[in-house]
């Protein structure tokens, strides 16, 4: 019944390199707001909170070491959320 | 784990004694009746404000209120059909009752859970109606409760909102509940593919209500906070912008159509073939398009708001998904038809509301269609077309399916029988008075009648009077099919395991089941509708 | 009902946990929707709204919470190791990152009380028709926000203490491990919300 707790222990180790890595990219993320990228700076933050999110989803949140199943579903609801967005401005952008 | 002289869930005697027995019980099936009762109680509230709004459309002018009564009276009439009764209505009741049977389980995956989601259900449906007795008077805004209005009116808006919020988690819970059930308590052998159709219209539903209803749940939230804080994100005068409302309401509200619609449709493919004495017609095609119907239903929100003065581009998309959203529901529709097709068809009362449910889906289905074209919006838009069209979805698909399944799980149920002659004659009854009540505002609609006036010119008199007329027949008949059922669960002759000779599992059990269900869970080595192997 | 308890399946509290999440996602998408609109209808007032805000305790905040979320996570490995002491350790060490975030939101939230911006103020009404939606959204979306770290306090403190009394162990994670999904949700969101209000200028 319950194979899920003896499944998969991850070593401390890879929490603390994941932990790094987001640290880096937040300190990154407001160096680039120094630089002047015009509508790239939006862009550039934006994409780097998605790395982020990512990095948390698949180490912190256990996703790569999940089954299948789970993996799809968080993608097709993030997948979900953009297309929603991406209708709303349908009207919003050509209004 | 089974005893011989196992007692049906009715008679078990648990912890509790009394109500307690019920109202603290973590029984699916007892849990489905909780929210049987408590949906039928709301529901004859709910018509009988329906009447009242017909009474006064009875004749041109005041009849017998006044405007803001009217207003007060078809918004409360709107929160507690949609939000207490049709949302919550197949799922919590059938869906709670049937799917672990159906899936050869003991009980849902979160027993504890499943009796919360029913406290958050009671106790957001006596937030939502306390506003009918505090000072301010119940809302007026329409179920819609659309901004600016709704933080400008002075009536009683925050518990109406607040408990519709609150009723979202019931609903969010259940969806949890059911998608878990039905991934992780599946009979062995029993594939995706051999899943029956009700709960598979179960699980198109789950996810809806998971990733809809919390959309709906901060947009009230906002409202809230431009109550009460003044946040002004839908206050022209702040800078905000009123149709971001909408777009947020509909985001959640159509949806939440495919919410009410999916179980009945799931519950009609039930009926048929079990009344056509036939294996279902397209099976993996009914299963395809319900999950269809459920992704695409998503993002047709915008029909909603055609002339709300959105951007062309937005226009076009909205109506071209509207049009594409149909397609799945009428390959439903083929498929049933097509189950009937060279059937032996026994003529029972299941049988008469699933058939009486394809004629009202077709009309309120294709009136769909009219409505989300453009050009033909814009002269409908808000007019008793919309009215006559939802109800024949939602209370002629709707409730014709739960009237289905009331009559078709009865016995399963109460174990008992109903009289079949009394109950055929009540659906005769209310089949009539529905189409006289609503069929005539599709005429008032298109010679330009609005929806929510409680007055009209002269010109609309004729078709007004055969509409009210019709809601009294209407009730004529809901009352006989009521006291029958009340009878027949106390007075009716023994049902048997099987007094249909359906497939699913459910026929399979006692009937009423013991509080198990299953002595011991079954290996399933066929499909649902297997209609050519023998029974056992 | 005595009958319930047959069995104990941690892949259904796992996946019921997991479609949870998706609902406060959901939640939180309907405010993203709301800011992009009106950061897309106030594209210039956004920006320098934005700029009131400081990126310093914005920056120090996330760190806290990244950090936050990787203690928890560890906590997940130390109770499979069977490591009583540092599950604790490491859960406490949520806890107290927590306590910190909600003590710089406060301050926060107080400096900005304190110069008259608050949802519905005066000032902010005089600030024109842009900052006052960049406010408001700031103070509803950090507002729900800092009510999830409040939740999952709560939480955490319970898992803390049922690790503590030995009816949480390596034979049961499976609140601990939904308490950290839960955790790591409030991380996740707070990632948005960052670059949207502090540093997007």
């Amino acid at each position: 019944m319950n194979k899920h707790s003896d499944n998969h222990i991850v070593p401390y180790r890879l929490y603390i390199q994941v932990l790094a890595g987001l640290i880096v990219m937040t300190i990154l993320s407001v160096a680039i707001t120094k630089i002047n990228l015009d509508t790239l700076t939006v862009f550039a933050a934006i994409l780097l909170a998605s790395i982020k999110s990512a990095l948390v989803l698949t180490f912190f949140m256990h996703l790569k070491f999940d089954n299948k199943l789970l993996q799809i579903l968080v993608i097709s609801v993030f997948v979900l959320v953009a297309l929603v967005l991406f209708i709303t401005f349908l009207d919003y952008n050509f209004r | 784990m089974s005893n011989l002289n196992a007692v049906s869930f009715r008679e078990e005697q648990g912890r509790y004694k009394g109500i307690f027995a019920w109202i603290f019980s973590t029984d699916h099936k007892r849990i489905g009746l909780l929210y049987l009762y408590s949906i039928v109680s709301f529901f004859l509230i709910g018509v009988l404000l329906g009447a009242a709004m017909k009474l006064e459309l009875l004749a041109p002018g005041k009849t017998v209120m006044d405007p803001a009564t009217y207003n007060a009276i078809f918004t409360l009439h709107g929160v507690i059909m949609i939000f207490l009764v049709v949302v919550p209505g197949l799922p919590a009741v059938f869906g709670n009752f049937m799917l672990p049977i159906m899936i050869g389980a003991k009980d849902v995956a979160f027993p504890k859970l499943n009796l919360l989601s029913w406290w958050i259900y009671v106790f957001g449906a006596i937030i939502a109606l306390s506003s009918l007795f505090m000072g301010g008077g119940p809302p007026d805004t329409g179920w819609t409760f659309y901004a600016p209005y709704a933080f400008k009116t002075n009536t009683n808006m925050l518990p109406a909102v607040l408990g519709a919020f609150i009723l979202g988690f019931s609903s969010i819970l259940t969806g949890i509940n059911f998608i878990v059930t039905i991934h992780r308590l599946r009979a062995p052998g029993m594939t995706w593919f051999k899943m029956p159709l009700f709960p598979w219209t179960l699980y198109g539903t789950g996810w809806i209500q998971i990733l809809a209803t919390p959309i709906v749940g901060i947009t009230l939230l906002m409202i809230v906070g431009e109550r009460v804080l003044n946040i002004g994100f839908f206050d022209p005068a702040l800078g905000g912008d009123p149709i971001l409302y909408q777009h947020l309401f509909w985001i959640y509200s159509h949806p939440a159509v495919y919410i009410m619609i999916l179980p009945a449709m799931g519950a009609i493919s039930e009926i048929i073939p079990t009344f056509a004495n036939k294996s279902i017609f397209g099976y993996k095609a009914i299963v395809i398009s319900t999950l269809a119907i459920a992704f695409v239903g998503y993002f047709v929100w915008g029909h909603h708001m055609f002339t709300s003065g959105m951007s062309g581009t937005a226009l076009y998309t909205f109506s071209l998904l509207t049009f594409i959203v149909a397609i799945p529901s009428a390959i439903k529709v083929f498929n049933w038809v097509g189950t009937l097709h060279k059937a032996s068809i026994q003529l029972e009362t299941p049988f008469f509301w699933a058939a009486s449910f394809l004629f009202v889906f077709m009309i309120g289905g294709l009136s769909g269609l009219a409505l989300g074209a453009l050009a033909t919006n814009v002269h409908l838009h808000d007019t008793a077309f919309v009215v006559a069209h939802f109800h024949f979805i939602v209370f002629g698909g709707v409730g014709f399916a739960f009237m289905g399944a009331i009559h078709y799980w009865f016995p399963k149920i109460w174990g008992r029988m109903y009289n079949t002659r009394i109950a055929t004659s009540g659906w005769i009854i209310f089949f009539i008075g529905f189409c006289t009540l609503y069929l005539p505002m599709f005429f008032l609609g298109v010679t330009g009648m609005p929806r929510r006036y409680y007055d009209y010119v002269e010109n609309f008199h004729g078709p007004n009077i055969v509409s009210t007329i019709g809601s009294w027949v209407l009730i004529l008949g809901l009352v006989i099919i009521l006291t029958n059922l009340i009878r027949s669960a106390y007075k009716g002759e023994k049902a048997s395991k099987n007094p249909w000779g359906g497939r699913t599992l459910e026929w399979t059990v006692d009937s009423p089941p013991t509080l198990e269900n299953f002595e011991e869970i079954p290996v399933i080595d066929r499909g649902p509708y297997d209609y050519r192997k023998n029974p056992e | 009902m005595s009958t319930m308890h047959l069995h104990r399946d941690d892949e259904a509290s796992k996946l019921g946990m997991w479609l949870f999440i998706f609902t406060e996602l959901l939640l939180f998408a309907g405010l993203f929707i709301v800011y992009g609109v009106y950061r897309y209808l106030n594209p210039v007032a956004f920006h320098l709204a934005a700029e009131e805000l400081s990126v310093t305790v914005g920056t120090v905040n996330t760190i806290i919470l990244l950090v936050s979320s990787a203690t928890i996570a560890m906590a997940t490995t130390a109770i499979r190791l069977k490591n009583k002491q540092l599950t604790i350790l490491l859960l406490l060490a949520t806890l107290f990152l927590a306590f910190m975030f909600m003590t710089n939101k406060y301050f926060e939230w107080k400096g900005k009380f304190e110069h008259g911006i608050f949802p519905g103020s005066e000032d902010l009404l005089r600030l024109g028709h842009g900052d006052t939606l960049f406010f408001s959204l700031y103070f509803f979306m950090t507002g729900l926000h800092a009510l999830h770290i409040i939740v999952g306090f709560v939480l955490i403190s319970i898992v803390c203490y049922r690790v503590n009394n030995n009816s949480l162990t390596a034979n049961n994670p499976v609140l601990l491990d939904n308490s950290g999904l839960y955790w790591h949700l409030v991380d996740l969101i707070w990632i948005f919300l960052f670059p949207l209000f502090y540093l997007i200028t």
